[in-house]
């Protein structure tokens, strides 16, 4: 049996029970996992679970941890960066991800950049410039080309957009609170009157 | 890994859009279920339907009939069961006016509607990439905009 084959192969300890299901003892590191995988995929063997779950939240985590470090690595340190912190080969990750997520690793940082650059602005009030600066970029007009690229707004007509909304919304709230006070005004009147 | 079926609306004249809608679902591979109305009153009926959870994302053609989708919209985003339900307005009407309009009534995404279906597809594969990052990775819906021009 393929299966008892590679788990012996990488002394991966099991037993197999009458009804022919294997059960491994203990949990797999994601090295042995990853190994098993990729020694299984030559058979067409597919592993279904919730470990490339994990492993996708874990390396959602790491990208999430660049981004809030402000820290803008070039493309080819990503890649080493994120397969350090995960102790797993960086093709490995990468396949996993792009598998789960229907995006790349790289795609999915700069969305993530990029989410944190509209939170700055919208949230904190940060000028581009201190965003550009806060974030690591090298100049306003680099954070300006991949905020374009990635929504497909500049931060200047995003920002003016998410103003205008707000302006909508806090007229038509006063708008309500006097026409609530109208109203209480005018039952108060009634109930004197 | 969400595994539910994402729930898309297309509200559109005669669902033209239809056949680049399902050809996108299956380029980017995501469980879909895809249903179409024709005007706003269809529009409006299906989602007041209080016993159906609204769609995950809604796309709205500007000159739906009859009232068009600016009114549409106006009256989506009034109502509280609606506000979190993603919106892509769509439009062969392309001045920055329009589109910063659109922003500013609610949308979530404006597609420039290219004349050719295949490279409806390909805009549409563009935005459900994305989408998806914002449906899976719980990003905030109120500063969620994408502008595609496919040209």
């Amino acid at each position: 049996m393929i299966l008892q084959e590679n788990l012996e192969k990488f002394g991966i300890p099991y037993e197999v029970n009458g009804m022919g299901e294997v059960f491994i003892d203990g949990e797999l590191s994601p090295r042995q996992y990853g190994k098993l995988e990729a020694s299984l995929r030559k058979y067409g063997i597919e592993f279904i679970d919730d470990h490339k779950e994990t492993l996708v939240q874990q390396i959602k985590e790491v990208i999430m941890e660049l981004v809030y470090m402000n820290e803008k690595l070039p493309d080819s340190r990503i890649s080493s960066y994120i397969a350090r912190e995960m102790n797993l080969s960086y093709s490995y990750i990468s396949r996993v991800f792009s598998e789960a997520t229907h995006t790349s690793i790289q795609n999915y940082l700069i969305i993530q950049r990029i989410e944190r650059a509209k939170q700055l602005i919208v949230d904190e009030k940060l000028t581009f410039t201190e965003v550009a600066w806060k974030m690591n970029y090298s100049s306003v007009a680099h954070l300006s080309y991949q905020f374009k690229k990635t929504t497909g707004l500049t931060p200047t007509v995003f920002q003016r957009i998410i103003e205008k909304r707000e302006n909508r919304y806090s007229a038509s709230t006063k708008l309500n609170c006097r026409i609530n006070r109208l109203k209480n005004c005018r039952s108060s009147r009634e109930n004197t009157g | 890994m969400n595994n539910d079926a994402l729930h898309i609306l297309l509200a559109e004249k005669e669902g033209i859009s239809g056949f680049a809608f399902k050809e996108a679902m299956k380029a980017v591979k995501l469980k879909n279920v895809l249903n179409c109305v024709n005007n706003d009153d269809q529009l409006t009926e299906y989602l007041n339907n209080d016993l159906e959870k609204p769609p995950d994302i809604l796309f709205l053609d500007l000159d739906l009939p009859f009232r068009g989708g600016f009114e549409c919209l106006n009256e989506i985003r009034t109502n509280n069961r609606l506000k979190n339900m993603i919106i892509g307005v769509f439009s062969n009407k392309r001045s920055d006016e329009t589109i910063e309009e659109a922003f500013v009534k609610g949308a979530n995404i404006f597609i420039n509607k290219p004349d050719n279906p295949f490279d409806l597809k390909d805009a549409l594969a563009q935005v459900f990439n994305i989408f998806w990052q914002y449906h899976t990775s719980g990003l905030k819906k109120e500063i969620f905009l994408l502008n595609i021009n496919p040209d």
